[in-house]
């Protein structure tokens, strides 16, 4: 990325002096820290998710929509829901960040990683109310 | 002064003797991708439970199948081992586990935790699904 054009040979300005004082948005730990923030949810949230799942087996569509219906069993998948697909969103844009040096496809790639985890997290989440509400 | 520096480039992976910890890591990444695209299949379940007994008897008839069954199998390990795989990291990011015998310990014990805790699940699984 090349933010400030080059001013040229003449220029007597080192290339810190050029950027600095333009930098910190004070976000930069963000994502890393969000990141171990989710990791440690879906610790917790493990055993309830294994539990839930375990419940599902051998249970035919009627018995299944009950149980994620139950409101204990929606509010603890719509946690680790949240958690997983913010996890994995972040996850992915570092994984695009490393290998895709294409700044164009970079950007095609981290927009497309957005769109395809909010829209698994939307849909994973309508499931949950939909059964919750009964209709 | 150019606008692009060539700087010296770090050595890539086939310049360095290979390691535990570095298949470790590779593993680590493939199995978080694995997942992420896994996530569709949850969908599906979720979207199929809540939509009736028709779709839900379409997500039952290809977890029956052996290959619904093999990526199920699979996506359990997958999530076992990256769980396990990531504790290690936070244990690291607390600054603890550094030392070669301690890295290679908490490395071979996420390898094998994330292989016993899937097989422990898929006997339960079949103990209390009867094969479902």
């Amino acid at each position: 990325m090349s933010a400030q054009p080059s001013p040229g040979p003449k220029s007597m300005r080192t290339p810190l002096s050029r950027v600095r004082y333009l930098g910190s948005s004070h976000s930069g730990t963000k994502d890393f820290w969000r990141q171990r923030l989710t990791a440690v949810a879906m610790i917790l949230l493990i055993v309830p998710m294994i539990l839930i799942v375990t419940m599902m087996l051998g249970r035919n569509q009627a018995g299944a929509a009950q149980i994620l219906g139950s409101p204990l069993i929606a509010i603890l998948m719509l946690m680790f829901i949240a958690a997983s697909i913010w996890h994995m969103k972040i996850g992915m844009q570092v994984v695009i960040e490393d290998y895709v040096h294409d700044e164009k496809l970079k950007l095609v790639s981290i927009m497309a990683n957005n769109f395809f985890s909010v829209a698994v997290a939307l849909a994973a989440a309508y499931a949950i109310f939909k059964l919750s509400s009964g209709v | 002064m150019t606008a692009r520096i060539e700087r010296p480039l770090s050595p890539h992976l086939q310049t360095y003797r290979w390691t535990l910890t570095m298949a470790l890591s590779i593993v680590h990444r493939a199995t978080g991708m694995a997942l992420y695209f896994g996530t569709l299949l949850m969908v599906w379940w979720l979207i199929a439970a809540s939509s009736g007994p028709a779709a839900y008897g379409v997500v039952q008839s290809f977890t029956a199948s052996w290959i619904g069954r093999l990526i199920a199998f699979g996506y359990t390990w997958a999530l076992m081992h990256h769980m396990l795989s990531g504790v290690r990291h936070l244990v690291w990011d607390l600054g603890y586990g550094f030392k070669p015998a301690e890295r290679e310990w908490l490395t071979w014990a996420a390898l094998i935790g994330g292989i016993l805790l899937t097989v422990l699940l898929w006997i339960a699984a079949y103990a209390i699904g009867g094969g479902r």
